[in-house]
């Protein structure tokens, strides 16, 4: 079934900026822009959201070195590549945390839902991946919209045997347009991380 | 027609992720991962499009020297200090089928072990003309090839004397986002390698072997560069779209 074993995950370590951010870095004059900086390139469709957030430790210290990517839907349900996506809209995000404050944030689009295989809709959702030293596998989760009336028939969501544990997947809507979505390593409030 | 030519990925759903494969995310002995390993189960789940479709990067967004460490950060008649080695190998998936378009991003430090990096201590200099970023995108084969220097050993905070072996890391786009990965690469005959708390994270002494570099001296360049090759395999999909793993809490 598996003819060649996957390649071994190693941590990002703590200097994953120079590789994939490196202009955050202060490596400048290698590559123009860093890969991910930007989500919309132009007029793209829909309702312009920032999405922002931290990343807590076990002992609630926000971490300072960890990246964070995102990858969603367009604002009519299609990814980048799709027939007919969104032209001016990347759908990837990549951001290093705040070297103070551990703070990331994507300036984007509120993504539409998107079909589940089996039939149904997936409710909107933005796909976020988060490496840093001390994880050894980057840990892969979505960030839905507290406010939006879809994730009650979402399948994913669905699935969540500990129901406590959906908040955790969960934006929080701070301003008009402005979305938090923490997210916890571990402790009570873990993020559920998935393994799709 | 030859095997080779056929890429049409099929439409099936990601193979599951096998965890023997991979570190465990709590490993003591590596420090950091103590409060940084999340506790809980994951939810699994098959793919969906969400997974199965991932960014795509051009080769037009490369500049001609992002592949070569050696030059791409210095002055234009200047290259980086150290040991002058390619690196090249193949990206493929699981099944073995070439991933073409692959973006790979590396990073590591130079030839004395010294990243340039706001956070980095080591006594070690930095090289005026080494940054320790480079890029390749794969070929329709799924093949890559960089040029830099070999990076040196360092020390790191974590035991009282630990030592990172020589490595470079790897971030690794596919066709889809159940694909990305992070890794490091090794260096075949490195005495560092066993003693390091961040190879040790992985159990599976295979796994820890397909990460080392064996010298590939056919590829070397006379009176230039020595070579190593450093295969890559990704997450692949399945051929028909329900043959998908049980499906699990």
């Amino acid at each position: 079934m598996n003819d060649f074993p996957e390649t071994a995950s190693q941590t990002a370590g703590p200097y994953v900026h120079i590789g994939c951010t490196p202009n955050f870095a202060g490596i400048n004059g290698v590559y123009p822009d860093d890969l991910g900086a930007k989500m919309i390139t132009g007029a793209a469709n829909g309702t312009r959201i920032t999405l922002l957030g931290q990343v807590f430790d076990g002992t609630g210290t926000p971490l300072r070195d960890a990246m964070v990517e995102a990858w969603q839907a367009d604002a009519n349900g299609l990814y980048a590549g799709q027939p007919e996506a969104d032209l001016h809209f990347t759908g990837f995000g990549r951001c290093a945390c705040d070297p103070v404050d551990g703070t990331f944030r994507f300036e984007t689009v509120r993504p539409a839902a998107v079909p589940w295989p089996q039939g149904g809709m997936q409710a909107p959702h933005i796909t976020i991946w988060i490496v840093a030293r001390g994880i050894n596998l980057g840990l892969h989760t979505r960030a839905y919209f507290e406010d939006a009336p879809e994730n009650d028939s979402d399948p994913v969501l669905g699935r969540i045997e500990h129901r406590n544990r959906v908040r955790t997947l969960l934006a929080q809507r701070e301003e008009e347009s402005t979305y938090r979505f923490n997210i916890h390593l571990q402790g009570a409030g873990e993020t559920m991380f998935f393994d799709v | 027609m030859p095997d080779k030519t056929n890429n049409t990925p099929p439409k099936g759903g990601y193979a599951a992720r096998l965890p023997a494969n991979h570190p465990v995310a709590l490993y003591p002995p590596y420090r950091t991962s103590v409060k940084r390993s999340p506790q809980a189960a994951p939810l699994s789940f098959p793919s969906t499009i969400s997974e199965e479709t991932g960014p795509v990067f051009g080769h037009s967004m490369l500049g001609p020297l992002d592949g070569d460490l050696l030059r791409n950060f210095g002055p234009q008649d200047q290259t980086a200090i150290g040991p002058r080695i390619i690196v090249h190998g193949r990206v493929q998936d699981q099944f073995g089928r070439p991933v073409a378009g692959a973006l790979l991003e590396v990073w590591q430090a130079n030839a004395g072990g010294r990243y340039r990096h706001v956070k980095e201590g080591y006594i070690a200099p930095l090289d005026p003309n080494f940054g320790g970023c480079g890029r390749v995108i794969t070929d329709a084969d799924g093949r890559y090839e960089l040029r830099t220097v070999k990076p040196g050993p360092y020390p790191w905070p974590n035991g009282p004397n630990d030592w990172r072996p020589a490595h470079i890391h790897f971030s690794v786009f596919g066709a889809g986002f159940a694909q990305r990965l992070i890794t490091q690469m090794y260096f075949e005959g490195d005495p560092l390698i066993p003693l390091c708390p961040i190879v040790r994270t992985i159990n599976d002494a295979a796994a820890v072997a397909r990460l080392i570099a064996p010298l590939d001296k056919p590829h070397t360049l006379p009176m230039d560069a020595l070579a190593y090759r450093f295969d890559i395999t990704l997450r692949g999909r399945r051929q028909t779209l329900f043959e998908n793993r049980m499906e699990g809490l």
